[in-house]
């Protein structure tokens, strides 16, 4: 999400999307969250212009706002990470056994992304400095596919 | 009357006996690669489960030689709408490649009923697992696969008990191949943690190097995501 600024003087109006998923799942609080005015401001303090939010299967709907996103689930973050873009995961809290925590603040350690709760995120947003994230390197299944063949006696060309 | 007693608890040990020391055979020799050079192809039955599971298997399946692992049964469980949706539209993709037109009858695709929803009741998921189970043997008689690949989601704990019963009676030697999820950063899911602990999977694969030290058994593969 970079800056784009040509300085002519027909000003060109730059869009800074922030997109926001909750993939297939519930998650009101973190809708919550990002449309209340602290956190819309910072967005627009940082240069961000647009806010899209992809609901998922929640109810609660956002006055102005046309979709809402958190990313989740591990689809949604490795999907995200695949493209390229800046992220914050959002951890819900209400989920039981919340093993989504896990890949999210160990992907978070090695800066893959930035990981918030929908309590703490306007103060991510207020610290916000992607220049810190590092690309994730994209997935293989490869060395599965060997090992199972090593074991099935099938030769590996 | 005491000679017919004591026949009875003579052969109840022996029989107790004989299935312990069938078990601990079965679980000593599936940790070991298979003694015979592969066969042609093997028949593959594909677990998915909801989310990120699916996904993650699709990587794993995408891999795979085809003609060597097939025909591929995908299976998924009966409220899961998706996975079975992705499962042949990996297929459809596949037809592309060969045109010999061979690949629609490689795949097949199936349902088994859930043993627990989220969020249901453990005390009722004492009875939906019980049907579950039922469930696999019926499907697991019909397909015996002869390699099996799951990644975590509840429904294959039915199936692979199912394939490590068939391995003892003698039915059909299968190779459990399981890959734990990559959400499963410090600790193993609960399919894992069962498969794990009772030796039912013959190979145990882990994306995180955290998960490798924790259980040594495991082999750590690195991310397939």
């Amino acid at each position: 999400m970079g800056e784009n600024d040509d300085g002519q003087s027909k000003k060109k109006k730059t869009k800074n999307v922030v997109f926001v998923t909750v993939g297939t799942t519930y998650f009101d609080a973190l809708v919550r969250a990002v449309d209340s005015p602290e956190i819309k401001q910072q967005m627009l303090h940082k240069g961000y212009s647009d806010l899209l939010i992809q609901m998922g299967r929640g109810s609660y709907i956002p006055i102005e706002v046309t979709f809402l996103s958190c990313v989740a689930g591990s689809g949604s973050i490795f999907e995200t990470l695949r493209l390229g873009k800046s992220l914050i995961v959002v951890v819900n809290e209400d989920l039981m056994d919340n093993h989504q925590s896990e890949l999210a603040e160990e992907l978070a350690e090695q800066k893959h992304l930035l990981c918030a709760r929908p309590q703490t995120l306007h103060r991510t947003i207020s610290n916000l400095n992607l220049e810190s994230l590092i690309p994730h390197p994209p997935g293989d299944a490869t060395p599965v596919m060997k090992l199972i063949n090593k074991y099935l006696g099938f030769l590996v060309d | 009357m005491m000679m017919v007693f004591t026949f009875a608890i003579t052969l109840t040990v022996v029989v107790f006996t004989v299935i312990v020391t069938r078990i601990i055979y079965v679980m000593r020799k599936s940790s070991k690669p298979l003694s015979k050079i592969g066969s042609q192809s093997v028949s593959t039955l594909i677990v998915l489960g909801s989310g990120g599971h699916t996904a993650e298997m699709l990587n794993l399946v995408a891999v795979l030689q085809k003609d060597k692992f097939t025909p591929r049964i995908y299976i998924a469980a009966s409220t899961d709408n998706m996975s079975l949706q992705k499962a042949s539209a990996l297929e459809a993709s596949l037809v592309d490649e060969r045109d010999d037109g061979m690949i629609s009858k490689d795949a097949q695709f199936m349902q088994i009923y859930r043993s627990r929803e989220v969020g249901q009741s453990y005390l009722t998921s004492i009875w939906t697992t019980l049907i579950a189970i039922i469930h696999a043997l019926w499907l697991m008689i019909k397909i015996r696969p002869q390699v099996i690949l799951c990644n975590g989601p509840g429904t294959c704990v039915p199936l692979c008990l199912t394939t490590f019963f068939f391995k003892v009676v003698g039915i059909r030697w299968s190779s459990i191949f399981y890959v734990e999820s990559i959400a499963r950063v410090r600790r193993l899911s609960l399919s894992g943690l069962l498969l794990y602990k009772l030796r039912i999977a013959d190979q145990f694969f882990v994306q995180w190097p955290q998960l490798q030290r924790e259980y040594p058994r495991t082999h750590y593969v690195g991310c397939l995501m």
